[in-house]
């Protein structure tokens, strides 16, 4: 866990950086809500305490990076307390949830708060007022768009940590170097979006921008290759990645919301128990009863 | 560096059982006078093995121990005149054919002293139905900390080599023999190689240095590329499988007629003062053997017979040493204390870790299942009899689970509702 939390510092900090003081609060109250809840969780089912395994703090981070700054502070706390509580708590704790805590959130908030939380917060390093997001530009076709680079590094709109590319490539490697996750995962999972976007829209621009708009490159790194809720075997962990690519493109195409990350997540995450099933490695010598 | 001899102890203690099958019958009774390789137990049934006397001496008591597994295990209790007389009717045992080859296996009390302790005569049986096309043996040694089978194909390959020639000459269906031998050995690879080096037959195979490379599947689908199925046996692919430490003694037993006596014992451990391979009379305890190897430089958290990943933590070091134990591994209170386990995370580090492709979390939820019959259905599914309790799944998990006894617990539970189902019919 303490690994995963270094992996997100890059993004944090940029995130702080191009979004100013008020990124910086919203990541606070997330965390803090995480993991005070968790602590109030176990004192009130007199459970042992956990927050110790940092698990609430890290949820409470992705969350916090998933949100544009246009989310109220009390928005943070509800969807981070139904991320820690809900997702997790009510259900057993760590390891017994039935799908990604932060992903499941973003996805309550963005039914709930749908206002707040599409919009892109405004970035203080690039000159354009809060407006529409890259995706949301690429949907309507209405607003401008920034260049390829500014893409990668993140002076565009959107959520805090979802835009700085080159961060989140950054925590990628560390996390693979210090074989926290595999790297199968997420890279099949963008690849799958870029080759997709790239056979519907037979433009390579385009299939670059929605690789790396919206924040399916924050989701690949830091929420498919969740262990709790993707399946256990390498077969199927690259059938999940699969997957998700499948699912956020065809939400981005042919659904109403302009990013489909969250959800595909979530649908994944449900579906993980089956495909694990189907892709146990035959034990050695095993005989089918 | 090479095993140095044991002073004979004040007493040893004989357990009747030292091996998988029928614990052995007392042939001697309290007061006997006994003289060292004179038999004391004989074989009880097909699968069996006899016990002979370690030491010269009198027999003290015939009575029951409780053993470090719980069960009370009966023994003969002997003390030593210090002076290993041998008995005079040790002869050299002549083999002429494969029945006598079995018969010496049998008279001379040997187990597989890989640790499993399966009757080495019964095993060889196998060779007379004419099935066996393949000898393996045994030398991976792939637990940390032991080497007594590495001082075996040092010290004693002429041994091994009059064994593979004795059962070459009697079991003519048998096309190859293949050495397996973990690769961080290199000189006895060297040795075994330079020793065969003229026998098309024998083949020397290095293997990589992973654990459990000595594991019987393991080392039969490493040096052959086959699988022996669920629920069968080597012998139903054409393999015999067998330690080369068992197969230097039955030479011995061949050439001077000295039954199984004594056996090489690795002392080794963080809490061992001066780690050394000893040789031991069977019966020793464990505390003698330590106090001849140089004691212990501080309080041990655990005494382990075997191996620090599959061996067995002995309650007091009065317990014996057998047939099977091929070392005593002393660890430190810091080594032996694990952290609280917490929940499973689903990592999987297990599933990549298991020899055996099996996934041991499952079998850890299906004990959490409440109706039985599901359970048992559920364990099964999954392949539980597979798992041969090597430990690589609790090694590697995170969370400190006790996995590997979660596997054995719930191998225990197939077994007891199968008996208690074939009890009802």
């Amino acid at each position: 866990m303490r690994d995963v939390l270094i992996a997100l510092a890059p993004s944090a900090i940029a995130g702080v950086v191009f979004y100013g003081l008020r990124a910086a609060i919203l990541i606070a109250v997330c965390v803090c809500t995480a993991i005070l809840s968790e602590f109030l969780f176990n004192l009130i089912t007199k459970k042992k305490q956990t927050i110790g395994d940092l698990s609430a703090a890290v949820t409470g981070l992705i969350l916090a990076l998933t949100l544009p700054t246009g989310t109220t502070i009390w928005q943070c706390v509800v969807g981070s307390l139904f991320a820690v509580i809900a997702v997790k708590c009510l259900f057993g704790g760590l390891g017994c949830n039935f799908a990604n805590p932060a992903a499941t959130a973003r996805v309550m908030m963005l039914i709930a708060f749908s206002s707040s939380v599409t919009a892109g917060g405004a970035n203080a390093m690039v000159d354009i007022v809060a407006g529409a997001t890259p995706l949301a530009a690429l949907k309507t076709g209405e607003s401008a768009l920034p260049s390829l680079i500014d893409m990668f590094l993140g002076l565009r709109e959107g959520a805090i940590g979802e835009g700085c590319i080159v961060a989140i490539v950054i925590g990628f490697i560390y996390l693979v170097i210090r074989r926290v996750i595999k790297w199968e995962t997420p890279v099949i999972y963008v690849g799958v979006v870029f080759l997709l976007s790239l056979a519907i829209k037979q433009d390579l621009t385009v299939a670059l921008y929605h690789v790396m708009g919206g924040g399916v490159v924050f989701a690949a790194v830091f929420m498919a290759t969740d262990y709790v809720t993707t399946p256990i075997n390498r077969l199927g962990k690259m059938i999940f990645a699969v997957g998700c690519g499948v699912i956020t493109v065809l939400i981005r195409f042919w659904g109403s919301y302009p990013e489909g990350a969250s959800f595909a997540i979530l649908l994944m995450n449900i579906l993980s128990p089956y495909i694990e099933k189907m892709c146990a490695k035959k034990p050695l010598g095993g005989v089918k009863k | 560096m090479p095993p140095v001899k044991m002073t004979p102890p004040k007493e040893v203690l004989l357990p009747l059982s030292q091996h998988i099958g029928a614990p052995a019958a007392p042939v001697v009774k309290v007061g006997d006078e006994v003289k060292v390789g004179q038999l004391i137990a004989e074989a009880a049934g097909y699968v069996s093995s006899p016990i002979y006397s370690s030491v010269s001496g009198k027999v003290t008591k015939i009575e029951s121990y409780l053993a470090s597994n719980g069960r009370s295990i009966p023994a003969i209790r002997i003390q030593s005149d210090g002076l290993m007389t041998p008995d005079e009717s040790i002869a050299p045992h002549p083999v002429t054919d494969i029945d006598s080859l079995i018969l010496a296996a049998k008279e001379s009390g040997l187990v597989g002293l890989g640790g499993a302790g399966f009757p080495t005569a019964v095993k060889l049986d196998a060779l007379k139905k004419g099935i066996i096309h393949t000898v393996v043996i045994n030398g991976a040694e792939c637990e940390p900390y032991i080497t007594s089978d590495t001082r075996t194909m040092l010290e004693k390959s002429d041994m091994i080599h009059y064994a593979i020639s004795l059962i070459e000459s009697c079991a003519k269906d048998v096309e190859r023999f293949i050495f397996g031998v973990e690769n961080n050995k290199p000189e006895c690879i060297h040795e075994l190689v330079r020793i065969f080096g003229d026998n098309c037959k024998v083949s020397v195979k290095p293997l990589p240095s992973l654990y459990p490379q000595g594991a019987e599947k393991i080392l039969i689908y490493n040096t052959t590329g086959l699988v022996v199925p669920e629920g069968k046996l080597p012998a139903d692919v054409g393999v015999l499988v067998i330690n080369v430490t068992t197969l230097a003694y039955l030479a011995k037993y061949v050439k001077t007629g000295m039954p199984l006596v004594e056996r090489c014992v690795t002392v080794d451990g963080s809490a061992v003062k001066e780690p050394k391979n000893v040789i031991a009379p069977i019966g020793t305890s464990v505390q003698d053997v330590l106090d001849f190897a140089g004691g212990l430089k501080s309080e041990p958290g655990k005494i382990l017979i075997g191996g620090p990943m599959m061996g067995n933590a002995i309650y007091t070091t009065d317990t014996p040493i057998t047939k099977t134990t091929g070392s005593i591994v002393a660890l430190n209170v810091k080594d032996s204390t694990l952290d609280e386990p917490t929940n499973c995370i689903h990592c999987g580090r297990c599933v990549s870790a298991c020899p055996m492709s099996l996934n041991p979390t499952a079998f850890s939820k299906a004990l959490n299942i409440e109706i039985l019959e599901e359970r048992i259905a559920r364990l099964e599914e999954y392949h539980v009899n597979l798992c041969m309790e090597c430990g690589c799944c609790s090694y590697v998990c995170p969370a400190n689970r006790p996995l590997v006894q979660n596997n054995r617990l719930g191998k225990a539970a197939v077994r007891s509702y199968h008996d208690h189902q074939s009890s009802l019919k």
